[in-house]
């Protein structure tokens, strides 16, 4: 998404050995990360404070249906694989293997994606919409949130086979897919936390 | 070349560690779950579990698909990530403590 | 079709907004008129508006907080005369719905709209020349968070003349700034407002704090650095970790009063403790983002005009980073009333008391720097010597305020507010002037006029302290923060004793405004042909005033602390000047994207506002459409041939001989 100023490049490689572009790149995606991962962190405590927050409306063990997580956390799971075979390829210089693993990625996304709906649009057809009480407000938001992350994700992807399409695998393109790659684990990791410490806590 | 290396770094990884991620990920999260929806442990033990698979699990993700390590980016990529989760640790436990403190002495709820 | 808006919006029934906003209206007539005639629309467009030149954005960023300090400042007088006059059951000339505005928005405008832009502003005119480097790390991205933050003071600039802005106090405490109880826009100014600068905000901390430790030139080791990137750098790191909980925060608020969840209120398991709690977790971060900087320039003159290399250059450092790291674990002391138990309060008391150990020796630092040295006592001298002794006296009435006993009795009355002024004023605003002084010849290639600096200093000096122990004394009377008007008429005589320090203080700000006229007008006096007019020690003077665009002809080598100086020492007392051969130069291309983005962000945020939907997702599309331009585009960069650089460089060398 940015440019990098670099140095002299020809000729004068003393001065441009450590501002290598692409990896200030990652880096800088990494720092973005951290700073996202703040913004989890804050709904994380709002979450665990206003747990019991309920208002006399349901608590976490009356609404989890936790088969239906566990499908969600395992399509993730899987997606994240396929995305680190999406960088494999990449490092191998097979860019239709990219797409392919790319676009396999995206599907199990968007099946994650499609059953959180179903979650939040079966939960709020019974009268436990986020407006319902602070407990479900906290839920739908940091939930909510993850899904938002994913569903950029997902738009992310579809940009990265678009110019994989029409750039193929330049300078460009491959510190793009090494950012988006972060971004997806860091996604399953926001996951997981989401599954074991409001879903598994929260119907003990 | 530093740059260069560290460059390379990230793009480390091979189908296999990928393949023991991936497994790892799945026996991690079926052991909390199994544990949850049988309820064979007490309260305590299963939320000792939930946690110590999910930071296991955390630090497979970490490891095997982020590629996270002391060196490259000359260890900013580690420090950055141990400072941020450090300052997460302080401000979601800072947080409850001093909300629980409150209702505690507030008597609310 | 428009929301919430309708004519009405417009308070034509106010006479004082309504002269403010005609000021407004000829004054950028005026402005827009000379551009339309002097044609200077696309030069502005071309050589400032797109420029990702990070010098030419510290400019612009200055140039927004001077103006919005000015509108902050008004609001200040504005409260200091209603205080004045408003005694023992006088009602004095505004009514409290506009008092709570005027006190809402001051706050507001002067922490995000003018501190923090001058100290950002700062780091990017000064951090990428002291380390070395051509600009930042991300040079599309800083022109985008500027544009983020320009969106963030036009709306707060809107509010001023169509809808009102909140009244709840600057950090909209919940349930006050709930729908139920602030049902109209001026709490949703607030929020977008700050949403959208935050982010810019953040880009901005990912883009520094990258630029520092990636940028950085050959042998420019982390503790090679000059003090002032080392307390941007924290800065930065403050910035990184506490500003998405701001972001956060603002986004819960917005959910409560959009879509109507309970996070902050009263009913349905509401904890509006919990806001509290979430916004100082970034609050106390954020004045530490503040004054950090501040710190760094004081170390930068200091060491300058002493003539002397900085005492303690290891201490410093670790002082800044124990502060950085302090910094998050104090949140608590602003809300020791809030009913937690001993436990709690004295954990975060003593946390922040801490505090005071690694500021403290910092103060020391300075000191013992001076000592032996040949202090020059130029108007940047002057503010730090300032900055010291108030600084210090606001330090020790934080420590009061630290103690959670003493703390519920001031809790809420104006020693609070004389304590934040005692370190905001004495810090933040004397260390931006100080350093404004110091870098203005670097960033123009002129010096400003110290005859005015100097008379600037001692009207800000003298009217703080006329201003603002007045209001020491009268807390211990009982004198609460956020009155508009109060019965004990025996006040009155300190309010009168307040608003003549805040009419000093305006002389002040008076006197900034001729320095910059005199300035301009005898610029070639005061020229700067060198590049480095005190005899600087680090890099950012090592190469010409104004800096050409590509910083340095060719990347300097570092082998200590302060190199260009000992440079120098071996060049006889004069900076070695770059030689030929010289190389192509790459550099970023200049962006219409972030004034775009900037736009329609703008409008998208008005549009939220008003609850103008369609328009809202019409700014939204808009944005992501620019955005999606940027990614796929190519030409992002290009070289700057050597035969350029050698004719901009030959050119400076002439300017040097002929003034030899």
């Amino acid at each position: 998404m940015a440019t990098d100023t670099l140095s002299n490049h020809e000729g004068h490689a003393h001065e441009h050995d450590h501002h290598d572009t692409a990896g200030t790149k990652v880096f800088g995606f990494w720092v973005y990360l951290m700073s996202d991962l703040v913004i989890f962190g804050s709904l994380f405590a709002t979450y665990a404070v206003l747990l019991r927050g309920t208002a006399g409306g349901p608590s976490g063990a009356d609404i989890f249906d936790l088969p239906l997580i566990l499908i969600n956390t395992f399509l993730l799971l899987v997606s994240s694989f396929t995305y680190g075979m999406a960088v494999l390829s990449m490092n191998a210089n097979r860019v239709n293997q990219v797409k392919a693993w790319l676009a396999a990625t995206f599907l199990l996304g968007a099946g994650f994606i499609g059953l959180e709906l179903y979650e939040f649009h079966h939960l709020i057809h019974l009268g436990f919409g986020p407006d319902r009480s602070a407990f479900l407000s906290a839920f739908f938001t940091l939930v909510g949130t993850h899904g938002l992350h994913v569903t950029f994700g997902l738009i992310w992807i579809l940009v990265m086979l678009v110019q994989l399409q029409t750039k193929g695998l330049t300078d460009m393109t491959r510190p793009r897919i090494m950012c988006l790659s972060l971004f997806w684990h860091f996604l399953d990791i926001v996951w997981i936390c989401v599954f074991s410490f409001v879903y598994l806590m929260g119907v003990l | 070349m530093s740059g260069h290396a560290s460059h390379e770094e990230h793009s480390h990884g091979s189908v296999k560690s990928y393949v023991v991620g991936l497994i790892l990920s799945i026996v991690l999260t079926i052991i909390p779950f199994g544990v949850v929806m049988t309820g064979s442990f007490g309260t305590s033990a299963t939320v000792l579990i939930i946690v110590a698979t999910a930071v296991a699990q955390v630090l497979v993700q970490l490891i095997l698909f982020m590629h996270m390590n002391t060196k490259a980016d000359e260890g900013w990529n580690f420090m950055s990530f141990v400072f941020t989760v450090s300052i997460l640790v302080l401000i979601i436990g800072g947080s409850v403590w001093i909300m629980y403190n409150l209702h505690q002495n507030m008597m609310i709820g | 079709m428009l929301g919430k808006l309708s004519l009405e919006a417009i308070p034509y029934h106010e006479p004082i907004i309504m002269v403010v906003a005609i000021a407004i209206a000829i004054g950028g007539a005026f402005v827009v008129g000379a551009l339309t005639y002097f044609k200077k629309w696309k030069w502005l467009w071309t050589e400032w508006l797109t420029s990702v030149d990070h010098k030419k954005l510290g400019i612009m960023y200055f140039i927004v907080a001077l103006v919005m300090l000015i509108r902050g400042f008004a609001d200040a007088i504005m409260m200091r005369t209603q205080l004045a006059m408003a005694a023992g059951g006088a009602e004095g000339y505004l009514p409290p719905h506009h008092y709570d505005q005027i006190f809402t928005a001051h706050g507001v405008i002067m922490i995000f709209f003018v501190a923090m832009p001058m100290v950002i502003g700062l780091m990017n005119l000064v951090v990428p020349l002291q380390i070395g480097a051509r600009d930042v790390a991300f040079p599309f991205m800083n022109n985008l968070s500027f544009w983020l933050f320009a969106a963030g003071v036009i709306l707060v600039n809107i509010s001023l003349v169509v809808g009102e802005f909140a009244q709840t106090g600057w950090l909209a405490y919940a349930p006050l700034s709930g729908i139920d109880y602030s049902p109209g826009v001026g709490v949703d100014y607030w929020i977008w407002a700050l949403q959208i600068s935050g982010i810019g905000t953040t880009l901005t901390g990912i883009n520094f704090f990258v630029t520092i430790l990636k940028m950085r030139t050959k042998g420019m080791t982390l503790f090679r650095m000059p003090i002032f990137t080392w307390t941007s750098l924290c800065a930065n790191i403050l910035i990184i970790a506490s500003f998405p909980i701001l972001t956060a925060t603002i986004a819960l608020l917005t959910l409560d009063r959009y879509l109507g969840m309970h996070f902050f209120t009263n009913d349905f398991g509401g904890n509006m403790m919990m806001y509290v709690n979430l916004i100082w977790a970034w609050g106390h971060p954020e004045v530490y983002i503040l004054i950090l900087p501040a710190f760094g320039v004081f170390s930068e003159v200091i060491a300058t005009f002493a003539r002397k290399r900085l005492f303690g250059y290891g201490t410093m450092v670790w002082a800044t980073v124990a502060i950085t790291f302090l910094s998050f674990i104090v949140w608590l002391h602003h809300f020791f009333t809030m009913g937690a138990g001993a436990n709690v309060n004295a954990f975060f008391g003593i946390a922040t008391m801490i505090i005071a150990i690694p500021t403290g020796v910092k103060i020391f630092n300075w000191l013992f720097t001076m000592y032996r040295g040949r202090l020059e006592f130029t108007s940047p001298v002057l503010w730090t010597l300032g900055f010291i002794i108030t600084f210090t006296l606001g330090g020790m009435t934080g420590v009061m305020l630290a103690l959670p006993a003493a703390n519920f009795v001031l809790h809420n009355s104006l020693f609070v507010i004389a304590h934040f002024h005692n370190v905001i004023i004495g810090g933040v605003v004397f260390g931006m002037l100080a350093g404004l002084t110091f870098w203005f010849p670097k960033a123009f290639g002129f010096k400003l006029d110290e005859k005015w600096g100097k008379r600037s200093f001692w009207c800000w000096i003298i009217g703080f302290y006329v201003a603002f122990m007045p209001l020491y004394v009268l807390s211990f009377f009982g004198a609460v923060r956020r009155m508009q008007s109060y019965e004990n008429g025996d006040w009155q005589s300190w309010m009168i004793i307040a608003w003549v320090g805040a009419v000093i203080i305006l002389c002040g700000i008076a006197c900034t405004v001729i320095q910059f006229i005199v300035s301009i007008r005898d610029r070639k006096k005061n020229q700067d042909v060198t590049g480095d007019p005190w005899d600087g020690r680090t890099l950012e003077w090592s190469t010409s005033s104004p800096a050409p665009f590509y910083n340095f002809a060719h990347l300097p080598e570092v082998n200590d602390i302060d190199d260009f100086w000992d440079q120098k020492q071996r060049n006889g007392g004069k900076a070695p000047l770059s030689k030929p051969p010289y190389q192509d130069i790459h550099m970023p291309k200049d962006t219409w994207e972030g004034p775009l983005i900037g736009l329609f962000a703008t409008i998208a945020g008005f549009a939220l506002v008003w609850h103008i939907w369609w328009l809202a997702i019409v700014g939204g599309v808009a944005t992501f459409a620019v955005f999606m331009a940027r990614v796929f585009r190519e030409d992002v960069d290009y070289y700057v041939p050597a035969a350029e650089v050698e004719r901009i460089e030959r050119e400076h060398q002439q300017r040097v001989e002929m003034q030899a």
